[in-house]
């Protein structure tokens, strides 16, 4: 099977991965949002796993979440309290929107694994006292985990994990670049697909295949140039069917601020230096999610930017339904004089 | 069924006075142009004794919210703000406000124009993009006073970085106001504004008797003060008049419903436009809301206050208010309201325009009823968009959860 392959499947059957690692012993903590200092968990020998959340019937989650919350908060307490999450051995809660936050105490409060921690990042990103708390958080997240598997991480460990990581989100982002050109036969599903299978594989292996990946493309795709340019805009997306309907259109999605998608893997962390330190600077100037506080104009002016870099004739916003964040963002960017055609969906 | 005197009795005269000091606050912020004074806009649970240090004027949009549903505009300026683009889905009271901001509309035809904005996320993330959409709109400074959750703690690193803030806030104050900050008056401020949550908890504590001289809407709507004009002796000085009002009131026999035979608790915002509503239906079957963790969050800090450094404390108090804790912080509050006021069963307001405060409600239901033994009940709205509301629906629910509680009690 090539690697792109072995994306896909994992990508679409989760589960079936991370029960297969825990078959072989692995330690498991899963995971909601690209601002877990997932670098940190993997160099403490855990897996990270990300959590997107069960797509069937939600029902056994009514008992504790309202019908106005959103999927992926709905889907995934249904995955936990149904046993489907039986190969966890802990979930880690980055502070991301009132909605996980609620989450992280519903499932501490009913469910029963090993480990369990809040990694409450600030939500402003414009200062140094940010930047010195969220250093504090990730030390204080180090010290949680070595204290919750009764282990040490030598500073060795995380730099090698960065190095994991950088080569992880450069092989990623080549990728979105040959996909931009037109010159990779990898359609927008396959990126998604492979980015999301990203944080299901073992990172390890997930860097070798990337570059093998990467290596392998030659030959752009069938797509003619004829297609409209768009970039998808959003949280998280995890639906394959929605890259079919836009191609189906006549469209493809040549960029993407997703939290599956560019926002996990722009911006690589220096290999010089305190490990601790470098990881905050990353997460501390990433491009920003909604969820957070940048400038009043940066991730408008970000997404002109990508606009502008990739060619981009439209966006389109994806919007998870009851997700507050974008709700207030899409208005934002159609107010913009220099704004693109605007679709939400 | 009551009598007309009697009703007149059972009026507040401390309403008027309220009615006045509301009436002149929004004449001061509306003319502050002209009196050259600054009006900051402010979000509901942040740090304002600081801009009243600084003589600038606090304007709450969601205070103004309140004031939007309460008029029944909620409904007509949500589906502004929906054909803006924002969805439905979006908090009512922000959807309402960028329409009235937009529009210069609504209640007291609009608030007036925001020289800076202080965007304290304690009690939600929502706040955080709507402030930023003001700020664009208005093009005027924002300052964001980062509050870290505390699920189970508050740990010495968050301690740190919020007060580092409240520095960084100062800052900025003397940066747009362009004068230094007064820290003898920032003392003074402070026990004022100690004094006032003081005083605000024993009003609410009156309901405590039984029968309870005032309800939950009558609480809803004197806590315009507390929430605004916190601080100032404005504040210490009404509600002194009211905790008297409300004693004599006790002293003479004069109750929040004629005939109390059960007693509850709100949970969540209220539902503003449908305040008269709940009220009489709750009457009908002898009940009052006697207490509600709506407005005891604006006096449930004091613990972490020091009353003789008011203004490191802040950090503490203001991060670790009511919606800025895991639920089940939240669950210890409730159940010592259930046993301060005596209740029998608790009426929670799943409220779809806030969710950090209505996920969490069906856990929390089901700890009362094991801890407590007290029936729940759940309603839903928008509280500011009554398009929402289901009047019928509601009352059935009511009247079936009284059922509950007069089987139970007897």
């Amino acid at each position: 099977m090539g690697p792109l392959n072995i994306f896909h499947q994992n990508a679409d059957n989760p589960h079936g991965y991370a029960r297969g690692l825990k078959a072989r012993g692995k330690t498991i903590l899963g995971y909601f949002c690209s601002y877990t200092p997932e670098e940190l968990i993997n160099a403490a020998g855990i897996h990270p796993l990300r959590l997107f959340g069960a797509k069937d019937d939600t029902g056994i989650a009514d008992a504790h979440l309202q019908a106005y919350c959103c999927s992926l908060v709905r889907g995934a307490l249904t995955d936990v309290l149904s046993g489907r999450l039986d190969y966890l051995d802990g979930a880690v809660f980055p502070h991301t929107c009132d909605s996980i936050q609620r989450l992280s105490d519903i499932w501490r409060l009913n469910t029963n694994l090993k480990f369990f921690a809040d990694v409450v990042l600030p939500v402003k990103l414009t200062t140094e006292s940010s930047r010195r708390y969220l250093e504090e958080v990730l030390r204080k997240f180090r010290s949680d985990l070595e204290k919750g598997f009764s282990i040490t991480i030598p500073d060795e460990r995380i730099r090698a994990s960065i190095k994991t990581y950088n080569a992880i989100r450069t092989s990623l982002k080549a990728l979105y670049r040959m996909h931009a050109k037109k010159t990779s036969p990898l359609t927008a599903g396959d990126l998604n697909a492979i980015v999301r299978g990203s944080m299901i594989i073992d990172r390890t292996e997930a860097a070798s295949m990337l570059a093998d990946l990467a290596a392998q493309i030659q030959a752009p795709g069938k797509a003619d140039g004829s297609e409209k340019r768009v970039m998808l805009v959003g949280s998280v997306c995890e639906h394959p069917d929605i890259y079919r309907l836009i191609e189906q259109a006549g469209a493809d999605v040549v960029w993407d601020d997703l939290c599956t998608g560019s926002r996990y893997f722009e911006g690589l962390i220096s290999e010089e230096g305190d490990p601790i330190s470098a990881l905050a600077r990353r997460y501390h100037e990433r491009i920003i999610c909604p969820a957070k506080h940048s400038s009043v104009t940066g991730r408008g002016e970000n997404l002109v930017t990508l606009s502008q870099e990739h060619g981009v004739q439209g966006v389109i916003f994806l919007q998870l339904k009851f997700c507050e964040r974008p709700a207030s963002r899409a208005c934002s960017w159609r107010s913009r004089p220099s704004c693109l055609p605007k679709v939400s969906s | 069924m009551s009598t007309p005197e009697k009703d007149k009795t059972r009026k507040f005269r401390a309403a008027k006075r309220m009615r006045e000091i509301m009436t002149e606050y929004y004449i001061d912020a509306k003319s502050a142009v002209q009196t050259g004074r600054k009006v900051a806009w402010i979000t509901s649970g942040g740090p304002v004794e600081p801009l009243i240090v600084m003589d600038v004027i606090p304007v709450y949009p969601e205070n103004y919210g309140a004031m939007i549903g309460a008029s029944h505009m909620g409904g007509d300026l949500c589906s502004k703000a929906e054909a803006l683009g924002y969805s439905t889905d979006l908090c009512s009271y922000a959807r309402a406000d960028i329409a009235c901001a937009i529009e210069n509309g609504g209640p007291i035809g609009g608030l007036p124009r925001p020289d800076m904005l202080i965007c304290c996320n304690n009690i939600c993330g929502t706040v955080l993009k709507w402030y930023e959409i003001h700020a664009r709109y208005f093009n005027v400074p924002l300052f964001i006073f980062d509050t870290p959750f505390c699920h189970t703690e508050f740990p010495e690193i968050a301690r740190r970085y919020v007060r580092s803030q409240l520095d960084e806030y100062v800052s900025f104050l003397e940066g747009v106001c362009g004068r230094p900050f007064d820290l003898e008056k920032s003392r003074e401020v402070g026990a004022l504004s100690l004094q006032g949550q003081r005083l605000w908890q024993a009003v609410l504590d009156t309901a405590a008797h039984r029968p309870a001289p005032m309800t939950a809407f009558d609480a809803f709507f004197f806590l315009a003060l507390i929430v605004t004009l916190r601080g100032t002796k404005t504040v210490v000085d009404f509600y002194q008049e009211l905790l008297a009002e409300m004693n004599e009131r006790i002293d003479r026999g004069i109750w929040a419903i004629p005939n109390e035979r059960y007693r509850l608790l709100w949970d969540n915002l209220p539902v503003w436009y449908r305040l008269k509503w709940l009220s009489e239906t709750f009457e009908a079957h002898d009940a009052c809301l006697v207490a509600d963790t709506y407005t005891t969050a604006w006096c449930g800090s004091m613990k972490y206050i020091d009353e003789n450094n008011f203004f490191d404390s802040m950090a503490e108090a203001y991060t670790r208010i009511y919606l800025n804790i895991g639920i089940d912080e939240m669950v210890k509050t409730i159940y010592t309201m259930i046993d301060k006021y005596e209740v029998d069963g608790m009426v929670m307001h799943s409220n779809r325009s806030c969710k950090p405060y209505s996920f969490g409600q069906y856990d929390i239901q089901k700890m009362i009823q094991e801890h407590k033994g007290i029936p729940c009940m759940v309603i839903e709205s928008h509280m500011t968009d009554e398009r929402s509301f289901s009047e019928s629906q509601t009352a059935t629910r009511i009247d079936a959860f009284m059922e509950m509680i007069k089987q139970k009690k007897g």
